[in-house]
């Protein structure tokens, strides 16, 4: 399933002082099966572009499809598109409200009207797709747990109601280390596994290096690049100008190769900059 | 040297009325400030140092033990608000400590409830904004701002208190990478040239980097303590704890377990760099 947007634009508090072009006549196609990270500092319109994807907020002018289907016509069936396209807010699990787990995964699927057998069904498999043991876990409370577990229940039930693209918004920020890299394996997994078209928004470079295969790159309303991790992190100098930065070691490459290392400039996580520093320095000893 | 604040044997527990079995958020925990001092607690999730942070200015008191602010006992009611002058709190996200709709307004909040005289509160308000770099949006209305801007907004609502300490409880976690950058140059300049005890909680191990002493928490307990260099050369230990160290560290790590005769110590870029350029 794929999306694609055409000359999005979409303005915050149109004829007030206030107003604001969020999205500024941007077009994009995202291929079924991306795994792709949005990228871009607070107010470059991350969040306001992917809440179009699933149709919580109108553009003022522009095309977005979803699947072929032109979702910007009236009477658009919307409850059919936010069942293909799920959104996982920003601190998600501040939604989750039952009184257990399994009840809260399930408010989704329940919504959609299925049987008791059918939700039953997808409460289990999704919760374990995001790693929550079902017995374990389902008669807890949903306050009682961890903040990685907590995203995790609320992630589950945005996977519960079965979408074929998963949308994050943040989904690692505020947990501590350990916590973050298990979110982004299980969103690693969703890709790998479960073949679900990924769309992460990050401020993390260095969490967008290890799992992103394409980057797209915002800054006020409009993409200004879009590429593979290895291209987009060789523009240092543009992403620190809109107020980003690369992971710590491409710029420690970067300096490397200002003093003479002859170091791929490609290199933006530890096993790479491992790799490739081993491999100069072993050359560097037999030439001499 | 004098201690800013002092925590001898600290237990806490949550009410929790449905749970027989109460653990302990806070297991005994000692451990001192002092003043002056950049410190910098690391944990996990639900490792007890947000609820530390919190004894530190009265928002929770000890289920036994005892906390010292200054020398002042937080559990006596009489110096609650002495304590809560000295010393000052920035929480994670900022939309929920900013309370007035002008960004003047916010600041002079706190001064006015002291009842400071308010030919001294204008006084006080614009040197404070000018110290966190935001007086020139003194008239703006807080909820444009960037998320960088309104924490630094909230450190100039608590620096208006006039307080000999700060805590910032996670105050970088839901900014951008330039808005994490402008407040972090903002608590240096507070600890190095006002003099300003700083009591910073991240998961940040890059802003750890430039802590005086760190201490780790685990499980309710203080497992490590010591500068950055010695817990970061860690690796293993802080791994298995479900911290992480900063990347440079990691690297030199998995270049010395590669047999690369490299110190294990490293924390920061150029250290790598000047490293490395001596190898080659």
């Amino acid at each position: 399933m794929s999306i694609k947007i055409e000359n999005l634009t979409y303005t915050y508090m149109k004829g007030t002082p206030f107003e604001k072009k969020a999205l500024d006549n941007v077009s994009l196609k995202i291929e079924e099966g991306e795994f792709v990270a949005l990228i871009g500092h607070t107010g470059s319109g991350k969040s306001t572009l992917i809440q179009h994807f699933n149709g919580l907020l109108k553009c003022d002018s522009g095309k977005i499809y979803i699947d072929g289907e032109d979702i910007t016509i009236k009477k658009m069936n919307l409850n059919h598109i936010r069942k293909k396209v799920g959104l996982v807010f920003q601190y998600a699990e501040y939604q989750l409200f039952e009184e257990t787990v399994e009840k809260d995964i399930a408010f989704g699927p329940r919504n959609l009207g299925l049987s008791d057998d059918e939700i039953n069904d997808k409460v289990k498999k999704a919760m374990n797709i995001v790693g929550l043991e079902y017995e374990k876990f389902k008669d807890k409370s949903p306050f009682e747990l961890s903040g990685g577990q907590k995203r995790r229940v609320a992630i589950a039930g945005v996977v519960a109601m079965g979408p074929k693209v998963l949308i994050l918004d943040e989904p690692t920020a505020g947990l501590d280390p350990k916590g973050r890299d298990d979110i982004l394996f299980q969103i690693r997994e969703l890709h790998r596994e479960f073949k679900l078209t990924i769309i992460l928004v990050s401020h993390s470079m260095e969490d967008v290096a290890k799992v992103a295969g394409r980057i797209i790159v915002m800054d006020n309303g409009k993409f200004i690049i879009d590429g593979k991790p290895s291209q987009v992190f060789k523009e240092v100098d543009t992403l620190e100008s809109v107020g980003l930065a690369v992971p710590q070691v491409t710029y420690l490459v970067k300096r490397l190769r200002e003093k003479g290392f002859e170091i791929s400039n490609e290199v933006f996580t530890i096993e790479q900059a491992k790799r490739e520093i081993l491999k100069n320095l072993s050359t560097k000893r037999k030439e001499s | 040297m004098e201690k800013m604040i002092e925590c001898k044997n600290v237990t806490f527990k949550y009410d929790n009325e449905e749970e027989t079995e109460v653990k302990l958020a806070l297991d005994f925990v000692t451990l001192d400030v002092k003043k002056g001092e950049f410190l910098v607690i690391l944990g996990r999730n639900g490792s007890g140092k947000s609820t530390i942070a919190k004894h530190m200015n009265c928002l929770l008191i000890p289920t036994s033990g005892k906390v010292f602010v200054d020398n002042l006992d937080t559990s006596d009611e009489k110096n609650t608000w002495k304590i809560r002058n000295r010393a000052g709190m920035v929480f994670q996200n900022p939309d929920n400590q900013i309370v007035a709709t002008i960004v003047e307004e916010d600041v002079a909040f706190g001064p006015e409830n002291l009842g400071v005289d308010p030919l001294e509160i204008r006084k006080r308000v614009d040197e404070c904004l000018k110290k966190v770099n935001m007086y020139s949006y003194k008239k703006h209305a807080p909820h444009l701002l960037s998320g960088g801007q309104k924490q630094r907004v909230a450190i100039a609502g608590v620096l208006a208190m006039k307080p000999a300490c700060i805590i910032f409880d996670e105050a970088t976690a839901m900014l951008d990478p330039s808005g994490r950058k402008e407040v972090m140059k903002t608590i240096l300049d507070l600890n190095k040239n006002n003099n300003i005890t700083i009591v910073l909680i991240t998961h940040y191990m890059e802003e750890a980097v430039e802590a005086d002493r760190i201490i780790v928490m685990d499980e309710g307990k203080v497992t490590l303590t010591g500068d950055p260099r010695t817990i970061f050369s860690n690796v293993d230990m802080m791994k298995k704890i479900g911290l992480d160290v900063p990347q440079m560290t990691e690297l030199a790590y998995e270049l010395k377990n590669s047999g690369l005769n490299i110190k294990s110590d490293i924390l920061t870029i150029n250290e790598m760099v000047d490293e490395l350029c001596q190898l080659k």
